[in-house]
């Protein structure tokens, strides 16, 4: 079974009501999958029967040419060079960010559970509260930091900001995962003569798979997704996706082509929704492990 | 010397992402702080005003429309997606063939960003092109949907769309809470003799307080934080009507050049955050302490 | 950690490369801007060609989003990190507001040299020059007071274009008896605002003036005010219940497909318009807002030029204002984008009908003292006075005040902003 066990004691029913579940369930299937839907078949239509059509009804006329224009040929600035080149710059931004705020974030959770010491609790106390800060009145100053680290518009400035602001998610999510963790195997390999890496890296770390796979996706969706540090401090070499798809969708005087716009929506959001999909049920697990635990 | 080494190597460890945190954190947390007495306006300035901006910032209506629309959205968003996130993963744990297609379909929404999806939910609340449109085209003649439309409803509308994207994330934690329930306790239940519904509503339920504590911090935060939605969806209107504190906050410190008043929101917005932060990190840490 | 600290500082030391090879290069203009859409962007390349011409590289640095908001933000954090782009697309006060930060450079030499004091509008100079200084290129003038008709609406309603209120609101009633909707309109701040500046504007110059450029208690508390409010409450009417938050191409759209009478709506309109194969004087008619003939609200799309201290830089940055306000690009630009040439000596003969009648009204408007900043369109007062504006005309168009209170509330959120 995936994503951990179900219970073996669920609602017995008899076939009515299984019927009435499933039906449930599969009305919430229609709600969430409604606007995944009008922009599916919004990408694919000539945009003369978008203005007059059904907006849920499928294309009279089929045409792929929104997709091919959004992903290489669509005006992004003035460059007519589609969304391809942004990819790769937010490949380059989000993966950095994601290893280096996970692999803290469980160094950081080891230490608060397994090393603690006089006032660790404070030190996690503003870890944890450092996730809920919000981000448009940290703008200015991180700008003013970047610019003194000569970070300013590059991507390991980007990779920076959106470490610093991970960090209390992945150490909340690896102190909760390592807590549960028995601390007499720690202990244990001590007294063997192990140090502090060594434990890390032979012990908690070969273990840790289910929580990785919460931080990694908790991460990745949400620096990939991240649009006003994207546009605020990036430079012409460094923008990331968002701010490229939000350039093509959000021009103010021009004519709005939403078949590409929609295109370009799910072009960008498919790294995201790949890494969904694929890791859905270690996500639920992870979740089980570490994140909710009472 | 190595033991000793040994002995400080967590706290050096442990030293980066701190010194990080405070200034890149705390540190313009004060900053904040410092402009909202200022009397900043495109660029941060340093002549103080004293409380100027606080009393000027509580006499806006913008500000008012703010914290009621906060109030009237973080309620019904926490409560539905609670309950919408409960009910799914109730029957999701009902030993649903179809479970690994259905869970990344109530998953995905968390996955993408309102740059992405706001306009097909402004489309689909659109009384002229979306839902309305579909029904009147389907020969319902009579429907009306025009919430969006209108200034005592659309904070509604956004509601619908937050839901949408938060209740399956909040749906896989009270599946892992569900999960993660001892499966002796449920059996010694049925022994004696509780039936499905009366074991999730007495036993399981309340033994996943936890998990609605976390869900509560997840979903209060995002309540707080919500921008890209209202700009996406409603642009803060019609008139000023979905006004919000980020949008508030975010539109007098950059587009408005007002930044003292914009700090001061910002002040208020932590103050906020930090009143229903603070004890659930305090239980984290009490709970700690005992293990 | 180790590893991630190598990891950390290797990527440090590559940036700082990176910067300085950036740094060194031939000559550069590093351009933030918000035209993104492909007229807009393509009318942009003529310029990026002509720079290419010339010896400059081309940086591109688009951020769309909110009709320059977002780039404005964008800007914001690059001139804090003390790295500002070399050309800024501007609108207005935001150039003054900058230029009082002393962030902006000296275009004086340039501007001597091609006798730009001559050809510019003395409005546009207002926000081109700051302390008697050139600190922008201007590249266009939006005209805001335009309304943009179907023609075979207005034929069915068997009246002639409207030339003053009451025949307006003739012809709206006349296509609401017809059974279309007469105002095509998005019910957005700025959108609201627009048909403000333009109603304002039709209770004559001097009370234009008066209330939206100085701002005066008494005008904007004023039983012309209170008229001004009456007339949108009565412009309101003519709108579909659809109206909120309705993109303004959409609207367009409405009167193209002839489910709507009229737009009122800026000059980039236009391009909605031709896009769909209309032709102005046969498919459409643009008329200026009733009552306005011989004024104009115009806003003005800059390049501000941003200090910058490198000599190759400052010589790709002369170079750039020079090609900006070189005619043939004022008059390719144009053309496409639906505005008018920044400089009054630019030849009509590329523009369509519309096109020539912007720039005839531009130059009677300038010669009779009829040229005004738009109010909507931050050209008449500072950010924080516009959108106290946006609150009060938006709220009314709303139906939250009646008119009398919203000049009351006018007066007051005007001067809570100054």
């Amino acid at each position: 079974m995936s994503g951990g066990t179900s219970q073996d004691v669920a609602i017995r029913g008899n076939t009515v009501t299984r019927i009435i579940i499933h039906v449930v369930l599969f009305l919430f299937a229609v709600y969430y999958l409604l606007p995944l839907w009008v922009m599916l078949v919004n990408s694919v239509k000539p945009l003369d029967e978008i203005r007059g059509g059904n907006m849920i009804a499928t294309p009279q006329h089929w045409t792929f040419e929104p997709w091919l224009q959004a992903w290489s040929q669509a005006q992004i600035g003035v460059q007519a060079t589609g969304l391809k080149p942004y990819f790769l710059n937010s490949i380059m931004m989000v993966v950095p960010a994601v290893a280096i705020s996970t692999i803290l974030g469980a160094l950081n959770g080891y230490v608060l559970t397994k090393w603690r010491f006089k006032g660790d609790g404070i030190v996690f106390a503003m870890l944890l509260l450092s996730c809920f800060i919000p981000f448009q009145i940290v703008l200015i100053p991180m700008a003013r930091v970047l610019g003194v680290l000569g970070l300013a518009g590059t991507i390991p400035g980007l990779v920076l900001v959106h470490v610093v602001y991970g960090l209390g998610f992945t150490t909340l999510f690896f102190r909760n995962y390592y807590a549960a963790f028995p601390t007499e195997l720690i202990r244990a390999a001590q007294i063997d003569g192990a140090g502090f890496f060594r434990i890390f890296f032979r012990i908690l770390l070969p273990s840790s798979a289910p929580i990785i796979v919460v931080s990694v996706i908790w991460q990745f969706t949400n620096i990939w997704n991240d649009f006003l540090f994207g546009a605020s401090f990036s430079d012409v070499d460094s923008v990331p996706m968002t701010v490229a798809l939000n350039n093509l969708v959000n021009s103010s005087t021009g004519v709005k082509e939403y078949n590409v716009h929609f295109a370009g929506a799910i072009l960008a959001a498919l790294p995201t929704l790949i890494v969904y999909v694929l890791s859905g049920r270690y996500f639920v697990r992870g979740l089980m492990a570490g994140a909710v635990k009472g | 010397m190595i033991d000793r080494l040994q002995q400080w190597l967590p706290r050096l460890v442990l030293a980066p992402s701190f010194i990080v945190i405070l200034l890149f954190v705390y540190g313009f947390i004060a900053y904040t702080g410092v402009l909202s007495f200022t009397d900043s306006k495109m660029l941060a300035s340093y002549d103080f005003v004293g409380f100027e901006n606080y009393a000027k910032l509580f006499g806006l209506t913008n500000w008012k429309t703010a914290l009621v629309n906060l109030a009237i959205f973080a309620t019904l968003y926490i409560v539905i997606c609670s309950v919408v996130g409960l009910l799914i993963a109730i029957l999701l744990d009902q030993k649903i063939r179809a479970e690994g297609l259905l869970r990344p379909i109530y998953l995905y929404p968390m996955a993408l960003s309102f740059i992405v999806t706001g306009t097909a939910w402004k489309w689909f609340l659109d009384p002229g092109i979306g839902l309305e449109n579909i029904m009147h085209l389907w020969g319902w003649d009579s429907f009306s949907f025009t919430w969006i439309k209108d200034r005592d409803f659309a904070i509604y509308t956004l509601v619908i769309a937050a839901v949408w994207q938060s209740s399956g994330f909040v749906m896989a934690m009270f599946l892992a809470g569900l999960r993660g329930v001892d499966n002796e306790i449920i059996r010694a239940a049925q022994i004696d003799g509780a039936t499905g519904i009366r074991i999730y509503t007495r036993i399981i339920v309340p033994m996943m307080r936890p998990v609605f504590l976390s869900a509560f911090v997840v979903l209060m935060h995002l309540a707080i934080k919500v921008y890209d939605l209202v700009i996406a969806m409603t642009g803060g209107g019609p008139g000023r009507a979905t006004e919000m504190p980020a949008t508030f906050m975010y539109s007098y410190t950059f587009t408005r050049n007002q930044m003292g008043i914009g700090a001061t929101s910002a002040v208020i917005m932590l103050m906020m955050i930090f009143a229903i932060v603070v004890p659930y990190v305090y239980s984290e840490l009490s709970r700690g302490g005992r293990r | 950690m180790a590893f991630v600290r190598k990891l950390a500082l290797g990527g440090a030391v590559a940036a700082l490369m990176g910067t300085t090879s950036v740094a060194s290069a031939a000559e550069q203009v590093e351009v933030l801007h918000w035209w993104t859409s492909g007229g807009e962007a393509a009318a942009l390349n003529v310029l990026k060609e002509d720079l290419a011409k010339k010896g400059v590289e081309w940086l591109d640095m688009p951020v769309a989003g909110g009709g320059g908001e977002a780039a404005m933000t964008a800007l914001r954090a690059r001139v804090t990190a003390g790295n500002p782009p070399t050309a800024v697309q501007m609108l207005g006060f935001d150039i003054k507001d900058w230029a009082k930060e002393g962030a902006l450079g000296n275009l004086d030499e340039v501007a001597t040299a091609e006798g730009w004091d001559a050809v510019i509008p003395g409005a546009l100079q207002e926000f081109s020059k700051y302390d008697g200084h050139w600190v922008a290129a201007p590249v266009n003038v939006h005209s805001t007071n335009w309304v943009w008709i179907n023609k075979a609406a207005l034929d069915a309603t068997g009246l002639g274009v409207p030339a003053n209120w009451d025949e307006l609101v003739a012809v709206l009633d006349k296509m609401k008896e017809n059974g279309i909707t007469p105002l095509a309109h998005g019910g957005q701040a700025w959108q609201d605002a627009t048909i403000f500046d333009a109603v304002v504007l039709s209770m004559g110059n001097d009370f234009y003036k008066r209330s939206m450029i100085d701002l005066d208690p008494a005008a904007l508390n004023s039983p012309e005010m209170v008229e001004v409010f009456n007339r949108m409450t009565k412009l309101r009417s003519y709108v579909d219940d659809n109206f909120s938050g309705r993109d303004w191409n959409l609207a367009s759209a409405m009167v193209i497909n002839n489910e709507a009478g009229m737009q009122m709506m800026g000059d980039w309109a236009k391009g909605e318009f031709l896009k769909a194969g209309k032709v102005p004087g046969t498919d459409f008619v643009c008329i200026r807002f009733p009552g306005t003939q011989g004024s104009v609200t115009f806003n003005s799309d800059q390049f501000a030029m941003f200090n910058v201290t490198d000599a190759d830089a400052k010589a790709a940055q002369a170079k750039m204002a020079s090609s900006v306000e070189d005619p043939v690009f004022q008059s390719a630009f144009n053309v496409v984008k639906g505005s008018v040439p920044a400089r009054t000596d630019v030849p009509d003969t590329d523009f369509d009908d519309c096109g020539k009648k912007g720039i005839a009204d531009l130059a009677e408007a300038n010669g009779n003292g009829g040229l005004f900043g738009s109010m909507a369109h931050g050209h008449a007062a500072p950010a924080a006075i516009k959108n106290a504006v946006y609150d009060v005309v938006t709220a009314q168009f709303n139906g939250e005040y009646d008119a009398e209170t919203a000049a009351a509330e006018l007066a007051n959120a005007v001067a809570e902003a100054q």
